[in-house]
């Protein structure tokens, strides 16, 4: 095992923002699904924070992350909302009961 | 330090396969919460100092409080839980899709040169990081604080109202 290097970090992310993406796109529980957005934007933060630390030497990467940890914050709460609001008016959590618009 | 890197990049790994599998969503939060602990390991790992203190305080802990504060609260029952049979068809898929994409973008990472940087005696401290936010970064700083003011005010609007 070599050094830990950019590259392995950012391999991580790669694998960890499409884990999230293969639960937005498989699961139907809108739980699961607000929690795989989480784990992308966690993700993204991973690749964020590494190029800060191996590519570009400043700190605007840890500021961006801290920006992106509001907006998460600001998704999972109103995200959250709609799912309470939509359970008190379906009794159903699953995105494939959902479909008033489309029908 | 190259072992811990495997170590929580495991961790984080096992986190997220688990919580995209596990069908009760409670046990998915919590393997999440795995999953973001390890990377806030990573963040110190990377001289984040200030990104890995926030990581355990808003992720591990408040975000993820409120999910698993929802889950509980729904308190759902088996039936409520059971997702609709999926065709194998179109798992296999999916995760040929996401494995594409993870392998692609794995391939264009591998490329990215790691210079040698200098980092300065304050690199991702609390203060370093702050004297930049309220410096270089004040107006996104100010345009986050309105967004979590509208999050704030639209989620009491919508978690109350009666529809």
């Amino acid at each position: 095992m070599g050094p830990v290097t950019i590259n392995h970090y950012l391999y991580l992310s790669a694998i960890l923002f499409f884990i999230g993406a293969f639960g937005v796109l498989f699961r139907r529980n809108l739980l699961v699904i607000l929690m795989s957005i989480e784990l992308m934007l966690n993700a993204v933060n991973l690749s964020f924070v590494a190029f800060a630390r191996h590519a570009a030497g400043n700190m605007d990467g840890h500021v961006t992350a801290f920006f992106i940890m509001a907006l998460a914050a600001a998704e999972a709460g109103i995200g959250l909302a709609i799912l309470v609001m939509l359970f008190r008016n379906r009794t159903t959590v699953q995105a494939d009961d959902l479909t008033l618009m489309r029908d | 330090m190259t072992i811990l890197f495997y170590i929580f990049a495991a961790l984080a790994v096992l986190g997220g396969l688990l919580m995209v599998s596990m069908r009760n969503p409670l046990s998915g939060a919590f393997s999440l919460i795995l999953s973001l602990v390890s990377l806030a390991g990573l963040f110190a790992m990377l001289n984040a100092e200030f990104v890995f203190i926030l990581q355990v305080l808003v992720y591990a802990g408040a975000i993820m409080v409120l999910i698993i504060f929802t889950i509980m609260l729904l308190n759902l029952n088996k039936d409520e839980l059971e997702e609709a049979p999926v065709g194998a068809l179109r798992l296999v898929f999916t995760a040929l899709v996401c494995a594409v994409a993870a392998f692609g973008a794995i391939k264009v990472f591998g490329t990215v040169p790691a210079p040698e940087v200098q980092l300065s005696a304050d690199f991702g401290s609390i203060e370093g990081v702050g004297r930049l936010m309220l410096s270089d970064f004040l107006y996104p700083f100010e345009v986050i604080s309105l967004i979590l003011l509208v999050a704030v005010v639209g989620v009491v609007l919508l978690a109350k109202k009666v529809i």
